[in-house]
């Protein structure tokens, strides 16, 4: 079979669907951040394969932007989880429930 | 010898290749979110890793070979750093293994379907048996004249969203939060 | 598919792997010799094969100058006892030295060893893209050594993985923005390119000094050697992230830092230096003869082994540096001055043009 952009965007959409599965299902900040991490890069393959069969790089621009914004993001997030951590000892998503009425 | 090289085209090889690095890109991604073997979470991040890499094989079948280069540099070379280096130094425990809650189930089980009948209605209202064939060339040059031209603006934003992250990660590891 | 193309990746493939490792063996050598010599011993001089007194002359000045050690060495790794402390993290284990080993040995694809011989370009990946595929690779170099520092699971190897993590990547902004000079001036990212636009116009150091130096230093703490050599400095680390390792899998810890020196002495070579061109004899431009070709080959290999003893020489000749100097000098100080030296370059180039 001929590998067009529909292939693309199945692997692109299957990558995103796992990546929300993650954030949904997993209760580690650090695992749920890299579920995170596979959904933006979902998005990035979905645009690049665009950009490819749509004859215009503006597609390939941004992603460029996406990877800088998740790389700004990504230091931050861990930041703070360092912070929390820091403070409550635990990573897990369950132990940080203070906010919960 | 040509018997051989007529079983396998020129023109296949892409493709063929397409399957092994969207294959390798999946597995990849499941052993990052639900590995059957471990809960460790540096396991996942080195699965990531992998998944990473292969995606930027994707990206070089896309000719998009300066983001196949960025995408290794920045995530596998950096931010999955960081995250192997946060997950060492607070030195977490495996995640416990536990029934997963039927609310959050369901939940995640919605949401992907959501977005499982968006994506097919996507490709059904798109002619998608026109099957548009590849042109663009991910040329290094064309993209920075892009970058550095039409798209100027958004990129000194997005470096000074790089500077205003930094000041705050600095400010946010500090010991004493004030 | 090109079955010629596949035959010749492959033939160069295994060369260049194997003339690597050779290279390795006996760059550990030279380390020996050359450490000797600057401390005013003699080194390794009397390892030998049974049948090496047999030999007249020859057989007795090889076995002085030491040139049977490193097959001795290379014994001795493969038979010594794999032995696996109590407590380490099995898996990643086994896995870091692994990891190690196969960026090193990716890094060298792209580099352009030669220029053609028998019709064939002497590179195994004429890349358009290779200096980032270069420091793509040189980004994952990180993980041999942070995933050694964790799978022992004691101290000290895990403080030298987290140093050693901190300082590549701190390391690696540096060496990245000060080949961008270069890349502003040729205009191109293909190393053969590259080499063909020195052998025009001449070599690049003499365009881009600045850059030389500040690449010559960040790969020295790419490749962890003194005087940057803190993921290992025993006096505090014991041993750094291979403590717990022995036989050969710290062998191949060992390799992996001497393919790194190889492959980034190939870089600076290839980056600053011509590549595998010389200015005279008319030896810049591409071979049309075989013995031309080899001749090119030779050009390439001495290049490198300059600068191989540079890396040597530099061990034994300066101290360790401190863990905040290392920093201070990476982020302080050759940041600022690569991007003012990217500005320069910029600017000049604009005037001229």
């Amino acid at each position: 079979m001929h590998a067009g952009l529909e292939h693309y965007l199945t692997v692109s959409f299957l990558l995103f669907s796992l990546g929300l599965l993650g954030v949904i299902l997993r209760r580690n900040l650090l695992v749920i951040y890299m579920s995170l991490e596979l959904m933006l890069n979902a998005a990035n393959l979905a645009l690049v394969s665009f950009s490819r069969f749509n004859d215009n790089l503006n597609g390939q621009v941004l992603v460029f932007f996406i990877i800088t914004v998740a790389a700004a993001e990504v230091s931050v997030g861990l930041a703070l989880i360092v912070a929390l951590y820091r403070r409550r000892q635990s990573a897990h998503v369950e132990d940080l429930t203070t906010m919960k009425l | 010898m040509d018997s051989l090289q007529n079983l396998i085209p020129e023109t296949m090889l892409p493709d063929m290749m397409f399957y092994v690095f969207a294959g390798l890109t999946l597995g990849f991604g499941i052993l990052v979110v639900a590995n059957p073997f471990s809960r460790n979470p540096v396991t996942s991040a080195m699965f990531l890793v992998l998944a990473v890499i292969s995606m930027a094989g994707l990206f070089v079948l896309l000719h998009a070979f300066f983001l196949a280069a960025v995408q290794v540099i920045v995530y596998a070379g950096a931010v999955m750093v960081l995250f192997l280096f946060v997950i060492m130094l607070l030195d977490i425990k495996d995640e416990q293994k536990r029934k997963i809650k039927k609310g959050f189930l369901l939940a995640g089980l919605l949401s992907v379907g959501t977005i499982a009948g968006l994506f097919i209605k996507g490709l059904h209202a798109t002619r998608l048996d026109a099957h548009p064939s590849p042109t663009t060339e991910g040329d290094t040059a064309l993209l920075g004249k892009l970058l550095f031209g039409q798209y100027v603006l958004p990129f000194e934003v997005v470096s000074v969203l790089l500077l205003v992250a930094m000041v705050g990660v600095i400010l946010l590891s500090k010991k004493d939060l004030k | 598919m090109d079955w010629n193309f596949i035959i010749f990746s492959a033939v160069k493939i295994a060369v260049v792997i194997g003339v690597v490792q050779g290279m390795v063996a006996y760059a550990v050598l030279a380390e020996r010799k050359i450490s000797a010599w600057i401390q005013d011993r003699v080194g390794p001089n009397r390892t030998a094969p049974p049948f090496a007194k047999h030999i007249p002359v020859l057989g007795r000045l090889l076995t002085r100058l030491g040139m049977f050690q490193p097959l001795a060495d290379g014994l001795k790794f493969m038979f010594k006892e794999d032995f696996t402390p109590a407590g380490v993290r099995k898996i990643y284990f086994f896995l870091a030295p692994a990891i190690a080993v196969i960026p090193a040995m990716l890094t060298v694809a792209v580099i352009p060893f030669g220029s053609v011989l028998g019709g064939q370009k002497m590179v195994i990946a004429d890349l358009n893209v290779g200096i980032l595929y270069t420091f793509g690779i040189v980004s994952l170099g990180v993980y041999g050594i942070v995933l050694a520092g964790y799978a022992a699971n004691s101290k000290f190897p895990f403080l030298g993985g987290i140093r050693s993590s901190a300082q590549m990547i701190s390391y690696e902004i540096s060496m990245g923005l000060s080949v961008i000079p270069v890349l502003l001036i040729v205009g191109n990212l293909n190393l053969g390119q590259i080499i063909g636009w020195q052998a025009q116009h001449g070599w690049l150091i003499l365009y881009a000094p600045l850059a030389f130096v500040i690449f010559l230093v960040a790969s020295f703490a790419e490749t962890n050697r003194l005087p940057f050599d803190l993921p290992e400095a025993e006096t505090e680390l014991v041993g750094g992230y291979h403590t717990e390792y022995g036989s050969m899998k710290f062998a191949l810890f060992f390799l992996g830092e001497y393919s790194n020196m190889i492959a980034s002495s190939g870089m600076m070579v290839t980056l600053f230096f011509g590549g595998w061109t010389l200015p005279f004899w008319g030896l810049d431009h591409p071979a049309a003869t075989l013995v031309s070709g080899i001749i090119h080959i030779l050009i390439f290999l001495v290049k490198m082994a300059a600068f191989i003893v540079l890396f040597i020489w530099v061990r034994w000749m300066f101290p360790r540096f401190r863990y905040d100097q290392l920093m201070d000098l990476g982020w302080r100080r050759f940041l600022p001055l690569a991007l003012v030296n990217i500005l320069i370059t910029a600017i000049i180039l604009w005037m001229r043009a």
